[in-house]
């Protein structure tokens, strides 16, 4: 068993380091430009978060570019995830939480007391670490989302679900159990469905909470090269544990530590030149 | 060698220890089974099912139970529909709306688990009070709001047992998706259809075999009734007043409706326990 696990993982990598290769070639200049070019879809501002007694993000100001992919590094617990439920408020769903600063989409700021939550959420998909079907069909958990945004005619939500699980490659595998629980799918199907019920609601970015880390090494690429594919069109936001898929897909890194953002930029200036002290060693492995 | 002989002896005896309190217990409710088949069952007959009582019943003569089997189906079923459709909401309240350290919801819980544990008689005596205050007399509508208030501490815990336990990341998958607290409700109750049939299988039992709730509520009478405010009867009085007969035939006939009643029950468990099943392999 062991040498065919060694064997998938080796193969991954070395896939993995040709398009590292390609897109260092090919990307990093795009990358430069997209990123100082376009307007930053979202920005943080003084953002501060206290959980109960535990100042949990400490004056976060932050970019994050549109139409690219940015990923959010750092050893575990240092806010990663918090900061990502910030952009969407899921973290006011605990009374605990108190927070300052400003969110702003697209200059609207998400912590504004007149924020239209269900319409910023709606701007961003979300992608969690295990995947979590809605306790319904297939078809149902893509046509979710346009339901309650008001899409009741059969033949448009067909079309939209047979649109959004094409989007994600699952369509063949599933066209013919469209009316079959979700549950069934493999994790990596599941996986591919939440990104697709996250697409049918036409949402601008994309946060992914570690969407990789509870799969296997195929279905984990396989969402990595739909990122790929989806960063001309969404402003993609990743929180990943592994420092190589930030390598593989990445056009901008920022490194976290302690709830404090201590480097952002261009994927392969942070990565490869990292001008703090502790990303680098962080980088080099120093800690995790 | 000692020490070992020692840990094996005290093996033995929490084993046995535990091998004689389920025992007991079995044999126990064993022996109850057997009581009411061999006392009920020469009682049984096809008259017992299909008829309500004609003059002389109470005396040994001619007639059947079926005023008490159809009067504990109607306050059964009217009382779980009542039931949940109160309690649906307040669970859903504390689970959407409250946070798990809220007061209001920490006090909420604590009362139900309290009530669960108030004897039914409380509950008849209260429902007495409420129909006198609304001028109601013993009818089908009055036991039915009594057995409601009393089974509706059993399905608030258990369905909220079950409902705290959906994922969190469900919620925040669907919130994720641009859908309000209250558009999340459908994928919340699907998510919980084995425990509210586990709930209502729970709150069946407690009120189809209470008694003292719909002692003075329902009060008792040997025809169906026609309309909400007519008198029902009920199995477990129909079995608490033949008991209480001098007459030996009559004692066996409150056997059979003992029986009736058990037999109710089980058909309801395996029921449920088909349906919990079926769901539960479409469950996540």
């Amino acid at each position: 068993m062991i040498p065919n696990i060694l064997r998938v993982e080796k193969f991954i990598d070395v896939s993995a380091e040709k398009l590292h290769v390609e897109k260092d070639s090919v990307d990093l200049a795009k990358a430069n430009q997209i990123l100082l070019s376009n307007k930053p879809h979202i920005r943080v501002r003084n953002l501060n978060v206290h959980l109960t007694k535990n100042h949990i993000l400490k004056n976060v100001n932050l970019d994050i570019p549109d139409k690219a992919i940015t990923c959010i590094i750092g050893p575990s617990g240092c806010g990663k995830t918090t900061l990502l439920k910030t952009f969407n408020r899921l973290l006011q769903n605990s009374p605990e939480v108190k927070i300052d600063g400003e969110v702003l989409v697209d200059g609207e700021n998400v912590h504004g007391k007149n924020a239209n939550i269900e319409e910023i959420r709606k701007k961003m998909g979300l992608l969690s670490q295990r995947p979590c079907p809605l306790p319904m069909s297939i078809f149902d958990n893509v046509a979710y989302g346009p339901r309650i945004h008001g899409i009741r005619r059969k033949r448009t939500l067909k079309l939209i679900v047979e649109k959004y699980l094409t989007e994600v490659g699952l369509w063949d595998e599933v066209k013919d159990r469209l009316k079959s629980p979700a549950s069934r799918l493999s994790i990596g199907q599941q996986q591919r469905l939440c990104l697709a019920r996250g697409l049918a609601v036409k949402p601008e970015i994309l946060l992914g909470d570690e969407a990789t880390s509870a799969l296997d090494p195929i279905s984990g690429k396989k969402i990595e090269e739909l990122f790929l594919k989806l960063r001309d069109q969404y402003s993609i936001v990743l929180v990943t544990h592994t420092l190589r898929q930030a390598k593989r897909i990445a056009d901008y890194v920022i490194f976290m530590y302690l709830g404090e953002v201590i480097e952002a930029g261009p994927a392969a200036e942070v990565l490869n030149n990292p001008k703090q002290k502790l990303t680098q060693e962080y980088l080099s492995g120093n800690f995790s | 060698m000692k020490h070992r002989s020692i840990k094996k002896v005290e093996e033995g005896i929490f084993k046995g220890l535990m091998i004689i309190a389920t025992l007991t217990i079995v044999i126990s409710l064993f022996m109850i089974v057997v009581a009411i088949v061999k006392r009920g069952l020469p009682a049984m007959s096809w008259d017992m099912v299909s008829k309500i009582p004609s003059g002389g019943f109470y005396l040994g003569k001619e007639g059947g139970l079926l005023n008490a089997i159809i009067g504990s189906v109607y306050i059964v079923i009217g009382s779980v529909t009542l039931g949940l459709c109160s309690s649906l909401p307040i669970v859903l309240y504390l689970n959407l709306y409250l946070s798990e350290k809220s007061r209001l919801a920490q006090v909420t819980r604590l009362s139900f688990d309290v009530l669960f544990g108030i004897p039914s008689i409380v509950y008849g005596a209260f429902g007495f009070t409420l129909m006198v205050y609304l001028g109601l007399r013993s009818s089908l509508l009055a036991g039915i709001l009594t057995v409601t208030i009393l089974i509706i501490p059993i399905l608030i815990r258990s369905i909220d047992e079950v409902m705290r336990r959906v994922p969190k990341e469900m919620k925040d998958a669907a919130l994720s998706l641009g859908a309000t607290k209250s558009e999340i409700i459908k994928p919340m109750l699907k998510q919980v259809v084995p425990g509210i049939i586990t709930a209502v299988l729970l709150a069946v039992g407690r009120g189809i075999g209470d008694a003292a709730s719909v002692l003075f509520t329902a009060g008792y009478t040997d025809s169906i009734p026609t309309s909400f405010s007519q008198p029902v009867a009920t199995l477990p009085l129909a079995i608490f007043f033949q008991l209480s007969s001098p007459i030996s035939e009559v004692q066996d006939r409150a056997y059979a409706a003992a029986l009736i009643l058990t037999f109710i029950v089980l058909l309801l468990s395996i029921f449920a326990r088909i349906f919990s099943r079926k769901f539960s392999k479409n469950k996540i």
